[in-house]
């Protein structure tokens, strides 16, 4: 397998008038061709600001501090605005949560899709028309050719999301990042959706990046998960391996922090503490404030990676 | 079309209310209009004679009633002095100030939606300090006091302006014939191409006096709905799908921004005409305003009453053309009536 995406050792801090946010510090993920890859942590972990300085749209108060972002042969940081712009839509996609407020609310939805395919697919002007209906249908979108007419308020959330995936979808990227894809949609939805990404990707041999919360999604949809805590990459392994032996301190918490369909309330059980102020002076491990295992040895700079198998890795001295 | 019937029905009460307002109003300026109408060499009983014949001395709701029944003929009453129908005069005007008001307009979009958009897409940079800088210079100034100034150095000094003596020089040009009321338009209707260069060349000064009033306004809400529009989830979407960075400017965000814009111009527009008054003193524009003002200094109650029940109708209209604009731009302004 290659890798069709590569971050390594990847910092990044936001310049902002109460002081430097560390927001990434040393990421690295990979992703494979066709795999599909999660990223979890709760709110303010970094996940998203990371999606966004894949596609290289990060807040103009965000600086890249150091590392790499290879998109297959491309290095993400170094490239002009151009030719990211050329990459972006055609290669690489992003879909976004609150699918109603990302769509152009006065724009056509089938035109929003014609746009994409305009800027990327080389097709003949007549043809957009019935490639846009195309990308519609191929998102299971009930009567496509009315649907190209409508604006983003005359459908619902879930429909809006699959608009998103289509234009996303319409001209058969490479990777796909999904931002939080299934926030703000009810439970139905969010399965049909989820379900629609994971086909689309096992069709397309496409890769997916999922920037989620919700462990319980992330482990029924992806194949590798990796857990973000406080701007720091903190395990990485596949999903049934992360499910059933989580090795770092905030992956087992999270796991029972995380609702099953045999779990009751009383059964959950809530993380202590929050995410560390990152403008302030951090610990080499920034879940130690919260971590009932902390040990001297936690606190002797740098923290290294531990290889659980060739494919488990955790950033911990005392895995569990 | 449902939509347009149901604004229409809308400005009803509007108008009724105008009406009501405008006829209270005149009752309540200064002077007697019996006194004045008399003449000079009147005493108390001719002037008690006038205001029968008036029917001045009618109670307030008869009167009202006589005066909604004239208004259902389109009867403004006479200007005391002008001695025609008001209803004529204020045709005859209107044109006059509505065209130098649109080119105000024009002038004023052209300048400051560009202005706006620049600065929303460098926010807090020169270029945005340097835009905020010269239209809030720009609005400062009294009009009057611009106008006198861009006559002196554009006139006087450079003579490269004709001479501020209203729409037309008329020793060198006659008016076009009448067709809209705006010369204009007139004179390209008639394909008198000298005629329209004179007539746009006297209105360049005074529009632009007119006009960088309106720079101010126009450029802040462009500015501020613009910054709002590139920071909407739908421009990121925009640029997530790799668009080119114009049609990110203009498709995605500044149609979008479009709305509140519009909405600002229709206001912008009618407090333009209103603030015609003093523009039109200084370059001896024929208009409503030099019109209103020297009703009002006469007491010339049917002048004013006309003036401002027109005023007001104009701004109706003119609320209802941004609606309709509005849903134009905006779909879903349409649904939600």
């Amino acid at each position: 397998m290659t890798a069709q995406l590569t971050i390594e050792d990847f910092s990044l801090v936001f310049r902002t008038r109460h002081g430097t946010v560390r927001a990434l510090e040393d990421v690295s993920l990979s992703v494979e061709r066709g795999e599909i890859v999660g990223v979890v942590g709760e709110s303010g972990s970094g996940k998203s600001v990371l999606a966004y300085a894949v596609m290289g749209l990060q807040d103009a108060a965000a600086r890249v501090q150091g590392g790499r972002i290879l998109f297959g042969g491309l290095d993400m940081l170094g490239a002009g605005e151009q030719a990211l712009a050329d990459v972006r839509g055609r290669e690489l996609a992003m879909i976004f949560q609150s699918p109603r407020t990302a769509l152009n609310p006065i724009r056509k939805v089938g035109a929003q899709i014609e746009d994409i395919l305009r800027e990327h697919a080389n097709l003949p002007s007549r043809e957009l028309r019935k490639h846009a209906i195309a990308a519609l249908a191929r998102v299971r979108i009930p009567d496509p050719e009315r649907r190209y007419n409508a604006y983003p308020f005359e459908l619902s959330g879930g429909m809006c999301q699959r608009v998103m995936i289509a234009m996303a979808l319409a001209c058969s990227p490479f990777l796909l990042i999904a931002d939080e894809p299934t926030t703000g949609l009810d439970v139905t939805t969010q399965a049909v959706i989820m379900d629609l990404i994971r086909d689309m990707s096992r069709d397309q041999r496409m890769s997916t990046l999922l920037i989620t919360h919700d462990l319980g999604l992330a482990g029924e949809y992806c194949d590798r998960i990796a857990v973000m805590h406080a701007g720091h990459m903190v395990e990485i392994a596949p999903v049934e391996e992360l499910l059933s032996r989580p090795a770092h301190p905030y992956t087992r918490q999270l796991l029972a922090a995380t609702p099953t369909p045999r779990s009751t309330v009383e059964g959950l059980v809530s993380i202590p503490g929050q995410l560390p102020d990152l403008r302030r002076d951090l610990p080499p491990c920034r879940f130690s404030a919260r971590c009932e295992r902390h040990v001297a040895l936690c606190d002797e700079a740098p923290l290294p990676w531990t290889s659980l198998s060739a494919t488990h890795l955790v950033r911990c001295r005392v895995p569990l | 079309m449902a939509f347009l019937w149901k604004r229409l029905l809308g400005t009803i009460p509007s108008l009724l209310g105008v009406i009501v307002v405008t006829f209270l109003l005149s009752h309540a300026l200064p002077g007697d209009p019996a006194a004045y109408f008399a003449g000079p060499a009147a005493n108390a009983a001719s002037i008690a004679e006038v205001r029968t014949k008036l029917g001045l001395d009618q109670p307030l709701p008869v009167q009202f009633l006589r005066y909604v029944g004239d208004l259902a003929h389109g009867d403004l009453g006479n200007s005391l002095t002008t001695g025609q129908a008001v209803t004529t005069d204020l045709l005859q005007r209107l044109p006059a100030s509505l065209e130098l008001t649109f080119y105000a307009l024009v002038f004023a979009v052209a300048l400051a939606i560009p202005m706006g958009v620049w600065a929303a897409t460098k926010p807090d940079s020169l270029v945005d300090h340097l835009c905020r800088a010269s239209v809030s210079v720009a609005a400062a100034f009294p009009t009057f006091f611009v106008g006198l100034l861009l006559v002196y150095i554009f006139y006087f000094l450079l003579d490269i302006a004709p001479e501020p003596v209203g729409r037309l020089n008329e020793i060198l040009y006659t008016a076009p014939p009448h067709v809209t009321g705006a010369y204009t338009l007139d004179a390209l209707i008639a394909g008198d191409f000298a005629t329209f260069r004179a007539c746009l060349a006297q209105l360049v000064l005074p529009a632009i006096s007119l006009g960088l009033f309106a720079l101010a306004p126009i450029a802040r809400i462009t500015r501020a709905s613009m910054l709002q529009a590139l920071g909407s989830d739908f421009t990121r979407t925009a640029r997530a799908g790799g668009l080119p960075r114009g049609k990110i400017l203009i498709t995605y965000a500044f149609r979008n921004a479009l709305l509140p814009v519009s909405n600002v111009l229709g206001m912008v527009f009618s407090f333009l005409l209103g603030s015609n008054v003093l523009i039109e003193q200084v370059y001896g524009w024929q208009g409503i305003g030099a019109y209103a003002v020297t009703a009002v200094l006469a007491s010339d109650y049917a002048a004013v009453q006309g003036f401002v029940l027109m005023m007001a109708v104009l701004y109706v209209l003119l609320n209802l053309l941004v609606d309709l604009l509005g849903t134009v731009i905006d779909p879903r302004v349409r649904f939600e009536a």
